[in-house]
């Protein structure tokens, strides 16, 4: 394993972890309507993002997508749900538990964002096109979903933690 | 010439064709209650139609101090004389026998009369409480597009310095909020780029949403009337339903609710591929096209005839008309704004205009359109969320440059994140942080999507509200506290239509009983809240509308939207006017950006933008870098499909909107005979090819369901597109038994059962156009026609044996060509 397939490895994980968090935000705030529908826009990038790094991987000979059965979003979204109603009921304001999810979704995708960083300066210290490309076209919008993570907590918070 | 006109079955009236670049010509149009004649008249009394945004200047005929009919106003440069059947018979709602004469305080599950200390101390007593108890962040105010200049900024001072909430927002986010985002977004700043007198001088008139017929009958007239003189314009229509713009268009598109994007990247595709670009005006004046040129590269009219259902050659010769105009004029309304992607979408149309350099030019323009008569003042005045005068709340200097105006402490001014916008605003009150809530001139209890919840979001006991307006409206039914009105005609200020014409509107009538105009309310709360400013002195210095216009002027010197050259008396006798209007522009200004964009510059916009998919603001930094000179900003935008498409269990799309004859949700027009009955029930529009597929057929009885819930109308088969359902949503339930929500036994009849809670991540305005859903019979109609217009986008696809629209005698309205004389004349009012 070299440093390109180790970083295309980290960064397939991550996008996928980030989908299947925003997913499972988006079915946690499901009254927060913009919360609830941006999220499951969002998730469609980072959907998009894994598939594209998991042909990337290919040719470096990875197999990101794993054994068939391997993932089962649908186990792994009942999970999440889980540990999130139990987060919800020792909370006392589903309001701390949206912030508490959000900060989580800007970290998880500012270590993408980071992952994207090094997978384009190695592209380019090794002269791989391919892979310098995927990473131009995919980091920005990893920094959309940092910045709405961001705008939105910058604009709920006020009400949510002043409201206490 | 003097015609007399049934203006229920000919809402448009006659023809006074006119040619390219003329002046389009005085018609005088006046309809009086029945027996009176023009002699008998005591007085007119001069305003503007409050029934839609084109802003008819019109008088008020007044007899033994009744209202007892209109006549339009020829000197005016927005309708020359003309009006619309709103305007020649709404205001007969002034004097209806149920108006609201008294305050009402709850009591258990009644509501009993009080009087206004009552009533006013116990908002006062609660206001401080909560103040005191939960701080500001726990009281919000919710408003309309139908008060005054005056009465929105006084609210807003009130609110933002007086209280200290971020929670101030008009029912114009339903209606405008996205025409205010898209100008923010392309032009950094707020602002209408055009005028109405760009019909006179155009080429090519593109309507993208816009159902101009119905929304703005009067504008219609002035196209009508171009398309019947000599060289008229080519007449490109954008719209899923068979509207009366579209009959008329060289090119009609329909494309699948919520493709707006898709669409629109195909043109502007097709006008890159053609060439048929401005390159100069492009360097000059944008930044960002590259990126559009990269965005839309693949955007073919093959591709997006694939997502709209729209056959790729009519994409082809929409942008061959548009990409050949010399004078292309656009217009943009709620098809887009209410629809998926309503700012992306809203931007492109802006971006078509930049890149072919078709701005601040007579004939060359947007108009990023309104739908409330006074939508523009909530914008400008900062009672919905902005701050007022198209200040920045990211950009210090702006909050500090109000904190001056106000005499507050910067500080004081909430501005730690975006003023709260209406949805929100509701959310916050259901998860219980806003414990009062203020309603004034709007009903949300049939307008706001999913009414459901929001019936049981007032209903709450924590929460108390305030609804103050004319009648006793479905929200007003669940008020704590209930406030009575004056409206239009019983009160003195001025509004602001869509193309920034700023009208007077005086008082002719005293209101009924006890009832209020609307500024004398929030004065009298602003005393008993005793709100002071930084010295200790009162926050509000002013008593009456004038004062109130003279602090405006203040607070708007040296913004864009300038009005300290208009006064009360310039605005009497002659023509509305246009703002900016200042010492070096004492007569307005016709259209912006005629020497290049003004307001985009990063130390003057009012914003810095958005990420339109994910809302996220821009910050500072990145918009100095991306447009340091104030350039426009071409903003390229992918298609993404909507949030929710057609399935199994609710196999067609569901758009709701406006018909011609009724206003919001029918306060006033239902309570207007000729109004009513022109459009008296609720109806569903299905295609004729929909409707034998099923079995259905006209007047059958119908539930059209969602994940959110039903309605029931009566079907009517129209040429509307296949798949695709259109409720029209005026219909709420005051005049129903329930009283504010449908009754026990079935669903009701608002279209707003049905609607999704989702918007526009920019705007924030809600999405009412792409809903899924399914219908289903609930009882054969025998032959009765359902109780839809035939003068409209609802006509009937077979007309036979279905009685067309009409008015009958009390509708006639007279309509004359002649010249008046007098202080009005016609050439005064043609300011080129
Ligand atoms: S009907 Fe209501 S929401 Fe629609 S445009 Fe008119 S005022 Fe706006």
């Amino acid at each position: 394993m070299n440093g390109i397939t180790l970083t295309l490895r980290a960064l397939h994980h991550g996008e996928r972890h980030l989908e299947d968090e925003l997913r499972a935000a988006a079915e946690r705030h499901r009254t927060e309507h913009e919360v609830h529908h941006v999220a499951l826009d969002l998730a469609g990038w980072s959907h998009e993002h894994a598939a594209r790094l998991a042909e990337a991987g290919r040719h470096y000979a990875l197999d990101l997508d794993g054994p068939p059965g391997h993932r089962d979003p649908g186990g792994a979204l009942t999970a999440l749900r889980e540990k999130a109603s139990q987060a919800l009921g020792r909370r006392p304001e589903p309001g701390l538990l949206l912030l508490h999810d959000l900060k989580d979704l800007y970290l998880a995708a500012a270590e993408n964002s980071l992952h994207w960083e090094m997978l384009a300066q190695t592209a380019q210290a090794t002269r791989e096109p391919r892979l310098l490309e995927l990473a131009s076209s995919c980091h920005p919008r990893t920094l959309r979903q940092v910045r709405w993570a961001n705008t939105t907590i910058k604009n709920l918070s006020p009400q949510i933690l002043g409201a206490l | 010439m003097e015609a007399s006109v049934d203006r229920i079955a000919d809402p448009w009236g006659g023809r006074t064709p006119y040619a390219r670049g003329a002046a389009w010509p005085v018609r005088t149009d006046t309809h009086l209650a029945p027996g009176t004649t023009t002699d008998e008249v005591d007085r007119w009394v001069q305003t503007a139609s409050l029934l839609h945004s084109n802003g008819d200047a019109m008088d008020i005929a007044v007899r033994d101090g009744r209202i007892v009919g209109v006549r339009g106003r020829a000197a005016d440069r927005v309708n020359r004389g003309r009006l619309g059947p709103k305007d020649l018979f709404g205001w007969q709602a002034n004097a209806s026998p149920d108006r609201l004469t008294s305050p009402l305080l709850r009591d258990g599950r009644r509501l009993v009369p009080c009087d206004w200390d009552t009533a006013m101390g116990r908002i006062a007593a609660r206001s401080k409480e909560l103040l005191d108890k939960r701080g500001p962040g726990s009281i919000g105010f919710y408003t309309s597009g139908q008060l005054f200049l005056e009465e929105y900024y006084t609210l807003a001072v009130l609110a933002r310095a007086g209280i200290g909430t971020n929670h101030l927002d008009g029912n114009t986010r339903l209606c405008t909020a996205t025409a205010g985002e898209a100008l923010k977004e392309s032009f950094g700043c707020d602002g209408q780029p055009g005028s109405f007198t760009d019909v006179d001088h155009a080429d090519t008139l593109a309507l993208f949403g816009h159902n101009m017929a119905e929304t703005q009958p009067v504008l219609w007239m002035r196209v009508l009337d171009r398309l019947d003189g000599a060289d008229p314009p080519r007449l490109i229509c954008v719209d899923p339903r068979p509207t009366r713009v579209a009959r008329r268009a060289d090119v009609h598109l329909a494309p699948r609710p919520g493709t707006n994007v898709a669409l629109l990247n195909a043109l502007l595709h097709e006008i890159i591929r053609t060439d048929r670009v401005d390159g100069e005006f492009i360097g000059a004046h944008t930044v960002g096209f590259e990126e559009l040129r990269r965005r839309v590269a693949s955007c073919t009219p093959e591709w997006a005839s694939a997502i709209c259902d729209v056959p790729a050659a009519a994409i082809s010769e929409a942008a061959g008309l548009l990409g050949s105009a010399e004078r292309l004029l656009s217009t943009v309304l709620q098809g887009v704004y209410q629809s998926h992607q309503a700012t992306a979408a809203a931007v492109q149309v802006n971006n078509l205009h930049l890149i072919r350099g078709m701005l601040g030019r007579p004939g060359a323009g947007v108009l990023q359109m309104n739908g409330q008569p006074t939508a523009q003042n909530t914008r400008e005045c900062g009672a919905d969320g902005d701050l007022p005068g198209f200040r920045n709340w990211q950009n210090d200097r702006h909050v500090a440059d109000l904190a001056r105006v106000w005499n507050v402490e910067p500080s004081a001014i909430p501005h730690y994140a975006p003023p709260t916008h209406a949805m929100q605003i509701f959310r916050y009150a259901e998860q219980g942080s806003l414990r009062m809530l203020w309603i004034s001139g709007t009903n949300p209890a049939v307008s706001l999507p999913e009414l459901g919840r929001i019936r049981s979001v007032l209903a709450q006991d924590r929460l108390f509200t305030v609804v103050q307006d004319l009648f006793l409206t479905e929200t007003a039914q669940l008020a704590d506290v209930v406030l009575p009105a004056a409206t239009w005609g019983e009160k003195t200020g001025t509004f602001t239509n869509a193309d920034r014409t700023v009208h007077l509107s005086e008082k002719a009538v005293d209101p009924p009983g006890d009832a209020r105009p609307d500024l004398a309310i929030f004065l009298d709360y602003a005393r008993r809240m005793d709100f002071r400013d930084k010295d200790g002195g009162p926050l509000i210095t002013w008593d009456g509308p004038q004062e109130a216009f003279e602090a405006w002027k203040r607070c708007s010197a040296g913004r864009p939207c300038d009005y300290t050259g208009i006064t009360y008396d310039k605005l009497r006798g002659g023509s509305g006017i246009q703002w900016p209007c200042d010492e070096t522009r004492p007569e307005g200004t016709e259209r912006l950006y005629t020497d290049g964009i003004s307001w985009a510059h990063p130390d003057v916009c009012e914003s810095y933008g958005k990420d339109l998919v994910t809302g996220a603001s821009v910050e500072v930094v990145e918009y100095r870098s991306l447009n340091p000179d104030g350039k426009a900003v071409i903003k390229a935008a992918e298609y993404r499909p909507a949030h929710e498409e057609p399935s199994q269990e609710y196999p067609l799309q569901l758009t709701t909107g406006r018909t011609l004859y009724h206003f919001h949700t029918r306060t006033k027009t239902g309570r207007v005979p000729q109004l009513n009955a022109a459009a008296p029930e609720v109806w569903v529009e299905l295609s004729a090819a929909d409707a034998s597929a099923r079995g259905l057929a006209e007047g059958d009885l119908v539930d059209v369901t969602t994940p959110r819930g039903s309605l029931r109308g009566t079907l009517r088969i129209t040429g509307i597109r296949e798949g695709l359902l259109f409720v029209p949503f005026h219909y709420g339930y005051w005049d129903t038994a329930e009283g504010y929500g449908p009754s026990g036994e079935g669903p009701g009849r608002a279209a707003n059962e049905t609607t999704v809670t989702d918007w526009d991540p920019a705007s924030k305005q809600p999405l009412f156009k792409t809903a899924a859903a399914r219908l289903t019979l609930v009882r054969r109609g025998d032959g009765v026609p359902a109780p839809a217009p035939t003068t409209t986008a609802s006509a009937p696809a077979r007309p036979d044996g279905i009685r067309p629209t009409e008015g009958g005698p009390d509708a006639r309205a007279t309509q004359s060509t002649d010249v008046p004389r007098g202080d009005s004349t016609p050439d005064e009012a043609a300011r080129p």
